[in-house]
């Protein structure tokens, strides 16, 4: 029996865009950012989910949406098959415990106030757990460990401009799992990392995934998707357009769009260069998504077709396995 | 190789900090680079890699002191200061700033900005100029007929190709290019390593790419030198950097960027880099590295010719020291 | 894989009043002009505290003819009613400098709360209390206060309040502005992530990062309502039974002392809020100065690197 944590299905987000003066007087058509557009997936228990894309493909829209960061216009969020997508906000607070995020800039997201120990109490704190100061220090001292920040003692009054990138990058972990959380949430969690404190941040968060956590990992770089995460869905202008398990993903792209990608991900190995597929122009605006398949504008395989008809998210026939789906009328 | 077109010679340079401390950012980096070579450097941050083309620019604040040798065609660019500099700066040595592609005016022209370091260094006026102008914005991708746009017109690709334009605006032969792709897109990123790449082939530049994105260097640079605590520990062909490394950072560095389609572990340095503002005893990387012995806790490796066209700094590499072992 | 993190660099977590004292250090030390301005507004507190113990006579010992000249026994000279100006100067700073400081902690107080609101709730409230803000910063303060004060009958509280209402406005936008990138920062998105509420949101993240804002516009406050004290004083609108600095000038110039020649009625009053105004100011802006580092870019972009000797004979 499968154990979904999360189930994400048709949503949809969209932004009103900020009409000038001038617009306004000249009364033009109220215009939509097409962040989200009816995107599905789910998640299994002790699974990590990379949501793979480039800048304004709504990765990082799906998972405030997620969080309830935002309003999603329409569609489903599950989590442990309730829908919280409708909840209203005086009722959210049992609902962020069990959903945490982590940040990409470690240098922002704790306050230069707060020390290790007041950081990561805070959320003990919000959602009343602990019962006395020894209670709750106890729980801290247990998320620096779980966090590889021993022995605690050494960073427990330390301030955040006294700790390395990925030690800040552990505390705001530890700061999340203090309240045990069914799903992480990881905003490019290592992209403003060095290069050599990378792996050490992601194979902690392999190991925790080991341990029962489910993770929703944001990310941009394929690279590390590929290592890290059991699958990976390819977003592209507010659309998963391939989805599957990460290894057969990476190393069997369906998609023209994913494999334009792959083609042109630099490889750390310089016997690796290779003839790269570069399409032209840049990803369009999400205002104005083109008719059909989104992607047809700049997909190096189009016919007439893909002008018009607006392909799902199926099963590749040529993958190898039936989970590999990709959004291409070809595929 | 023949004679370099740039050749930097033990460069120094230390920022002043509170307290009558100093910040030795750059300690001693040595190079040469030949005309239409493709020159990758590659550190962590806080490496030195930004500050050490900074310094070939000669744009540094006041609370830098620097010494050393940058030649320029046999002409020592440093020999004045300032003055040596500024006749020779964006004309003959050209840069790409970090988040260029931000960085533009946004209350004039694309072209206009590009006309401007022509007519500063007197090299074409009005219409010229303008012709040239578009010439350049032709030659980076973006059609002559959009010079009269604005900054906030262009998408990043477009203003990072702008930013491009403008350093080859005087002819320069040497081209720094600092992180000019960390903030773009996958796509993007390749465009303009596609640009990069077919610029320094078609116009002989010479080009030096910054950046702390190992696979980027990999694919467009010949040559590279790994950076660490403001030295250069590894020099050579990029190919022999990834295949047999002669220090281990260089190994461990390598190591610890995830391969798309590879099987291998990516791995962590344990520990951080040393301080800079305090003197380094023995090898900066020692309390970090898998192979120290006891020679690196108080002897600092020189960086030694290795063969043709390789230099590391590693005892290791020294055969007194492994006989010693 | 763990890191070896022990082997970091680290620095000692110092105290935090040792921070303090060292950040204070800090900001003294590249900054002389807050070191006078400090100096000659601690002065003023001290002599203003101890006026009973420091004024030579009492404000209503006639210890003279009027308008006596300066001279051993009255260094500064009498007043109209034959009065010690020195004497009256100490105890008119008492009613000058609790004026100001109790003024402007009204500013602060209405500034702070209306600029924190707006700043963090956004959207109808900041519109409605920016809108309100900007009435206020229409109105020529001055003549208002006359208005108010005089409808008000003269009295310190009345005057108190009516200048702390006037002075609110550009403390309620600067905090406004400085609240609304502080409302950005990912560490409070994170908190609010947690399931933090506003209340707590702004006490614990939003609050700490202004407040030194806060401070640096209260002590430039007091300057303006020190000086808004003098001129309602002046113009006879304050309590008549308390010698202030401006009331010392109003008496002076109504009993004509610049035609007895007696200047040294006028000018030591007029000197004090002068003095206290200039020490404010010093502080106020050093304190904006450090706090406010875009303020300091200019000369971090300048080139002027130094060139030094090369360093030869290192072989070893």
């Amino acid at each position: 029996m499968t154990d979904t944590v999360l189930q994400v299905e048709d949503l949809v987000v969209r932004y009103p865009v900020q009409r000038g003066i001038v617009a306004t007087l000249r009364r033009q058509r109220k215009q939509q950012v097409h962040a989200v557009e009816g995107v599905s997936f789910s998640l299994e228990r002790g699974q990590m989910l990379a949501l793979v894309g480039e800048s304004g493909c709504g990765k990082t829209t799906t998972a405030q949406a997620i969080l309830r960061l935002i309003d999603a216009d329409h569609g489903a969020i599950r989590l442990e098959g309730r829908d919280i997508s409708a909840v209203p906000h005086s009722e959210l607070r049992p609902l962020r415990r069990r959903v945490q995020i982590i940040y990409q800039d470690p240098y922002e997201s704790l306050d230069p106030r707060f020390r290790v120990r007041d950081a990561v109490e805070e959320p003990l704190k919000i959602h009343k757990i602990g019962d006395s100061s020894q209670a709750r220090r106890s729980l801290v001292t247990g998320a620096l460990e779980r966090v590889g920040l021993t022995p605690p003692d050494l960073f427990l009054d330390r301030y955040p401009h006294e700790l390395s990138g990925g030690q800040r990058q552990r505390v705001a972990i530890a700061a999340a799992l203090v309240l045990e959380p069914e799903l992480l949430v990881a905003d490019e969690p290592v992209s403003m990392l060095d290069v050599s404190v990378r792996a050490g941040v992601l194979s902690l968060l392999d190991q925790l995934r080991r341990e029962g956590l489910t993770i929703l990992m944001i990310t941009h770089d394929l690279s590390t998707a590929a290592h890290f995460a059991d699958r990976i869905a390819v977003m592209y202008l507010g659309r998963v357009v391939e989805e599957g398990p990460a290894k057969d993903v990476v190393r069997n792209p369906q998609h023209p769009y994913t494999k334009a990608l792959m083609s042109v991900v630099p490889r750390p190995d310089p016997r690796e260069r290779k003839r790269r597929e570069i399409l032209k122009g840049e990803t369009p605006n999400p205002i104005e998504v083109p008719s059909g398949c989104r992607f047809h504008p700049r997909c190096p395989v189009a016919q007439d077709v893909c002008a018009t008809d607006d392909p799902e998210l199926r099963a590749a026939k040529a993958a190898a396995t039936p989970e590999h789906r990709s959004a291409c009328l070809f595929t | 190789m023949n004679s370099p077109v740039l050749r930097v010679d033990d460069l120094h340079v230390w920022f002043d900090l509170p307290h009558g401390q100093e910040l030795h950012a750059v300690q001693g980096v040595s190079l040469e680079l030949a005309a239409g070579e493709r020159f990758g450097l590659v550190g962590e941050s806080g490496c030195g890699k930004t500050t050490t083309i900074l310094a070939l620019m000669g744009l540094l604040p006041s609370s830098a002191s620097v010494s050393g040798a940058v030649e320029l065609d046999g002409y020592d660019l440093l020999a004045d200061g300032e003055e040596s500099m500024r006749p020779h700066r964006w004309k003959d040595i050209a840069m790409v700033f970090q988040g260029a592609m931000n960085a533009l005016n946004p209350v004039q022209t694309v072209g206009a900005q590009v006309v401007e370091p022509m007519a500063f260094h007197g090299i074409a006026d009005g219409d010229e100029a303008k012709v040239r102008a578009g010439e350049l914005l032709e030659m980076v991708g973006i059609g002559a007929d959009r010079a009269d746009r604005y900054p906030h017109e262009f998408s990043g690709g477009m203003r990072q190709r702008a930013a491009i334009a403008m350093a080859l605006a005087c002819e320069p032969k040497v081209l720094l290019a600092d992180e000019p792709t960390t903030a773009l897109d996958v796509m993007v990123q390749a465009q303009i390593l596609e640009l990069l790449t077919g610029l320094s082939e078609d116009l002989g530049l010479t080009l030096v790419f910054v950046t702390h994105d190992i696979p980027v260097i990999a694919e467009l640079c010949d040559r590279a030198a790994v950076m660490y605590a403001g030295e250069i520990v590894e020099e050579g062909p990029v190919d022999a950097l990834y295949h047999e490394p002669l220090h281990p950072y260089t190994r461990l560095l390598f190591g610890a960027i995830p391969d798309p389609l590879g099987e291998k572990d990516v791995i962590s340095i344990p520990g951080a880099p040393p301080r800079l503002d305090r003197e380094i005893v023995g090898c900066p990387f020692n309390p970090r590295c898998d192979v120290a012995f006891e020679r690196c806790v108080d002897q600092r490796p020189k960086l030694l010719q290795l063969g043709d066209r390789r230099r590391a700094a590693c005892h290791r590499n020294d055969p007194a020291s492994e006989a010693a072992s | 894989m763990s890191t070896a993190l022990e082997q970091e660099p680290g620095v000692v977590a110092e105290s935090s009043q040792r921070r303090l004292l060292k950040a204070v250090w800090e900001l003294l030390k590249d900054r002389p002009s807050a070191v006078v301005g400090a100096a000659v507004l601690g002065l003023l507190v001290l002599l203003a505290i101890f006026a009973p113990l420091v004024a030579p006579h009492g404000i209503h010992d006639k210890i003279g003819e009027p308008f006596g000249s300066p001279s051993s026994y009255g260094p500064l000279g009498l007043d109209d009613g034959g009065t010690d100006v020195l004497s009256l100067l100490i105890w008119g700073a008492r009613i000058s400098l609790t004026v100001g400081f109790a003024a402007s902690l009204v500013a602060i107080l209405i500034g702070g709360t209306v600029g924190i609101l707006a700043g963090y709730f956004g959207g109808a409230t900041d519109s409605t209390l920016m809108r309100i803000t900007d009435y206020f910063l229409a109105i020529p303060d001055v003549p208002l206060m006359i208005v108010v004060a005089a409808i008000w009958g003269p009295s310190l509280s009345h005057i108190v309040l009516v200048i702390g209402l006037l002075l609110w406005t550009s403390t309620a936008r600067i905090v406004r502005a400085q609240v609304k990138s502080v409302r950005e920062r990912v560490y409070v998105k994170r908190a609010r992530a947690l399931g933090a509420g506003s209340g707590r949101i702004i006490f614990r993240h939003v609050l700490p990062q202004v407040a030194p804002l806060l401070v640096a516009n209260t002590v430039l406050t007091i300057a303006v309502a020190i000086f808004d004290e003098t001129a309602l004083a002046f113009l006879g609108l304050s309590d008549p039974s308390k010698i202030s600095w401006g009331k010392m000038i109003r008496n002076a110039t109504d009993s004509a002392a610049i035609s007895a020649g007696a200047w040294w009625a006028i000018v030591p009053p007029g000197v004090c809020v002068a003095f206290v105004i200039l020490a404010c100011t010093l502080i106020g802006q050093a304190m904006e100065d450090a706090l406010n580092p875009r303020l300091r870019v200019a000369h971090l972009a300048a080139r002027g690197f130094r060139l030094r000797p090369r360093m030869l004979g290192d072989d070893l």
